[in-house]
């Protein structure tokens, strides 16, 4: 419990700075109200509509950064000549993301490691650089939520570019993270105030469900372990967690069009899918759906830290939320830790 | 729900199956899917109003063993979706035992398909009030307004599939999205691609469906399609007499015809 | 003046409409040139999914024709073509696609003039609905999608 010094914005600011911010060429996407649920939608001006106390959303916002359909290039073939067109990434266009929860905004962490891992997506990074990040910590759970167990804060900053937390006022306290937060405050000097306020006493208590480098350590040796088969029995292999998920990037290229000319598009895909590894003689190495269950698990908690030195998973609990039948991850990776550990 | 319970304890215990498909506790008050193995997990067998899930689309997963021998829990819609699915020749009878739930929640002991069958054609069988509220109020929308409607829901679905791996009719092992040659239904989930997938979902399933609004409940963006097919089963009781789920032998309706179907659009 | 000329797309099966099309032809009988006839063995053999693709490669209308009922060539195809239009149809109805810029149609093999009237009243009646943009703008739609 400790009183600091933060910066004020206080609520009846907020038109006036959605305002200033879509005046300067920005598009806001915001969590607005819709029926019982929140989603994020693009608003151009603020309204009593935007909710801030939401605990999350179906829908994460990487399709911002990595659009559920995207077009890679047009292509155009004469007898002669082939030439591919690729979008104007000047025109791609300039986003803030606002009220994105501590989960979400570490999210973009992965998604910068995949799409950097050995090839530089230009796409994916021109979108991040004209990406600001509001954040605002939590000061709510459900029994979803475990960003604590995966060493994310509900009052982290990480990810974000400024970083709110509602007070008892129902004003914001405000932590500028990054060079971009600076420049939005830069842009709205006259909004924001000064405050002395204790950020702690807003935040919920998220428990810790189970630790992280344990779990790491557990899925090492567990590839034959049986218990993947009954954790997977009742999983229908829909896309619907990789869909949602803030953090999952897997992704198909299709190309739309005639021989002579047509386009190349990314659109997302899942593995959980039943033909998502199909190889074109017929053969599946991950042909069960315990396989592939499997293979989502190891790669967020095992594969990835390993090998590009980030964890798949921000504990935002939406997979668990979207799943048709219940297939609560932090419920399985508590049952996996309870198992005996596999040479 | 200590009948049930008992039951799946006595054929799990007889080894008259090998597995019991049901439902347990799931997250935050939910019931969800459940496979139980031995008779002491008995106990955690629920049955109650939050048990709505469509369990048959676990009968043409095969992800368990060939031979292995299940017990499924079978409220109304699962039942009539049993019954589809043996009439189109994908359930072997002498391999599930059905222990059906009737609306009042009492045991219904099966001795076999016919068994099911018989059960089903003495229920009321008419779309309810609020279904054919849900219908009419689209019906009653101008062409214009219906396009608008629909594009707009499509807008937002990304094609999970989810609606798919729900839906116990959707069985094929090669789903026709999985085509490339031609690609009948285009990937990415833009507009185009939306639309083709939910047009032919309901064509594939126009007839087929029994109505347990599975596909709905599994979308995680809670579009209506479950819209799409109920329409269809209206249409087609109406136009053809052919409902699915209540018979093991009537010809699927449009697999066959009659030469006096009455249409009013051919010149 | 820059009448609109529409695209009309014509599924017609080999043995009645497609020759009844051709005696069209042979008797000199004029008709209107927008429709591109597409050759089936038989209205069994049409996808619904065909429909689809041919609107969104950019046809304002379509005619679906075959032979008479009891008159197939195999006996029973036209009765499932028949069956599978009325569901379609009204699964079309259902979505708000305009089900009036698609023509279905019994024309035999002696109905030459019969086809020339058919094509007729259908590029009439689609020079009156207009281009089907509607249509168009789903398939054309920018394919860089935003989520949220």
């Amino acid at each position: 419990m400790a009183t600091e010094n933060y910066k004020l914005l206080k609520k009846e600011s907020l038109p006036a700075l959605f305002d200033k911010l879509t005046a300067s060429g920005k598009t806001i996407y915001a969590p607005v109200k819709k029926g019982e649920k929140t989603e994020f939608d693009i608003v151009t001006k603020y309204s009593n509509d935007i909710n801030d106390e939401y605990i999350q959303t179906v829908q994460s916002l990487k399709g911002t950064v990595f659009p559920k359909v995207e077009k890679l290039f047009d292509y155009k073939s004469d007898k002669v000549d082939t030439s591919i067109q690729e979008p104007d990434f000047s025109k791609f266009p300039q986003n803030v993301l606002w009220g994105l929860h501590p989960c979400d905004a570490a999210a973009f962490r992965p998604l910068d490691a995949t799409f950097k891992w050995d090839y530089n997506d230009e796409y994916f990074l021109t979108r991040m650089k004209l990406t600001t990040v509001v954040g605002l910590s939590c000061s709510k759970h459900d029994d979803y939520c475990f960003c604590s167990s995966v060493d994310i804060s509900p009052a982290s900053g990480d990810g974000s570019d400024i970083l709110l937390t509602k007070n008892k006022a129902g004003d914001y306290l405000v932590e500028i993270i990054t060079e971009k937060g600076q420049e939005v405050y830069d842009m709205a000097k006259d909004l924001f105030g000064e405050i002395s306020d204790d950020k702690e006493s807003y935040i919920t208590d998220v428990p810790k469900k189970f630790d992280l480098t344990e779990l790491n350590k557990n899925l090492d040796g567990s590839f034959e372990a049986p218990y993947w088969l009954a954790q997977s029995m009742r999983c229908i292999g829909c896309g619907a967690c990789a869909y949602v998920c803030p953090t999952c990037t897997c992704f198909d290229l299709q190309d739309e069009g005639a021989a002579n000319k047509g386009s190349r598009i990314k659109c997302w895909d899942s593995c959980g899918f039943g033909h998502f590894t199909l190889h074109t003689s017929g053969h599946n190495p991950r042909e069960t759906q315990s396989q592939r269950w499997r293979q989502r698990i190891l790669h967020k908690f095992s594969y990835m830290p390993d090998r590009i030195k980030v964890f798949g998973c921000v504990g935002c609990g939406r997979c668990s939320r979207a799943c048709p039948v219940d297939m609560n991850l932090s419920e399985h990776l508590i049952k996996i830790m309870e198992e005996p550990k596999h040479e | 729900m200590d009948k049930l319970r008992q039951k799946a304890k006595e054929l799990l215990s007889n080894n008259e199956v090998q597995i019991v498909v049901g439902y347990e506790e799931g997250t935050a008050g939910k019931a969800r899917p459940a496979f139980i193995s031995s008779p002491d997990q008995a106990d955690t067998l629920i049955y109650d109003e939050r048990c709505i899930h469509n369990l048959a689309v676990y009968l043409t997963q095969h992800k368990l063993p060939n031979n292995t021998k299940i017990a499924i829990v079978a409220s109304f819609p699962v039942m009539k979706s049993i019954i589809t699915l043996a009439s189109e020749k994908q359930l072997d009878e002498n391999f599930i035992n059905v222990i059906g739930i009737s609306k009042d929640n009492n045991l219904i002991e099966f001795k076999d398909f016919a068994d099911i069958e018989r059960y089903i054609n003495q229920q009321d069988l008419s779309f309810t009030p609020e279904e054919q509220a849900l219908i009419d109020k689209i019906d009653a929308m101008s062409m214009e307004e219906r396009w608008e409607y629909w594009q707009n829901e499509f807008s937002r679905c990304f094609k999970c599939y989810a609606c798919r791996s729900a839906c116990p009719m959707c069985y094929c092992t090669l789903c026709i999205t999985d085509f490339n040659q031609p690609q009948w239904v285009s990937v990415p989930s833009h507009k185009l691609g939306n639309f083709e997938w939910h047009i032919n979902r309901a064509m594939h399933l126009a007839g087929r469906c029994i109505g347990c609004d599975e596909c709905s409940r599994a979308c995680p963006l809670d579009l209506p399609i479950n819209l799409l097919t109920k329409k269809l089963s209206m249409d087609i009781q109406k136009q053809f007499g052919y409902s699915a789920g209540q018979s093991l032998t009537e010809p699927y309706a449009l697999s066959t015809y009659k030469p006096d179907d009455k249409e009013t659009f051919i010149r | 003046m820059n009448e609109f000329e529409p695209k009309v797309v014509a599924f017609v099966c080999n043995w009645c409409t497609y020759a009844g099309a051709d005696l069209t032809g042979t008797s000199r009988i004029k008709y209107a040139p927008n429709v591109k006839i597409i050759r089936f063995p038989c209205t069994g053999r049409i996808d619904f999914m065909l429909i689809l693709k041919a609107f969104a490669k950019g046809a304002d209308g379509i005619i679906i024709s075959g032979c008479h009922p009891n008159d197939c060539h195999y006996t029973s195809g036209n009765f499932h073509a028949k069956r599978r239009w009325m569901v379609f149809r009204t699964m079309l109805d259902f979505l708000g696609v305009d089900v009036n810029r698609i023509t279905f149609s019994w024309v035999s093999a002696a109905e030459g003039a019969r086809w020339a009237e058919i094509v007729n009243t259908t590029v009439d009646g689609i020079k009156k609905l207009g281009p089907y943009d509607n249509y168009r703008k789903m398939v054309n739609e920018e394919t860089e999608v935003n989520n949220g």
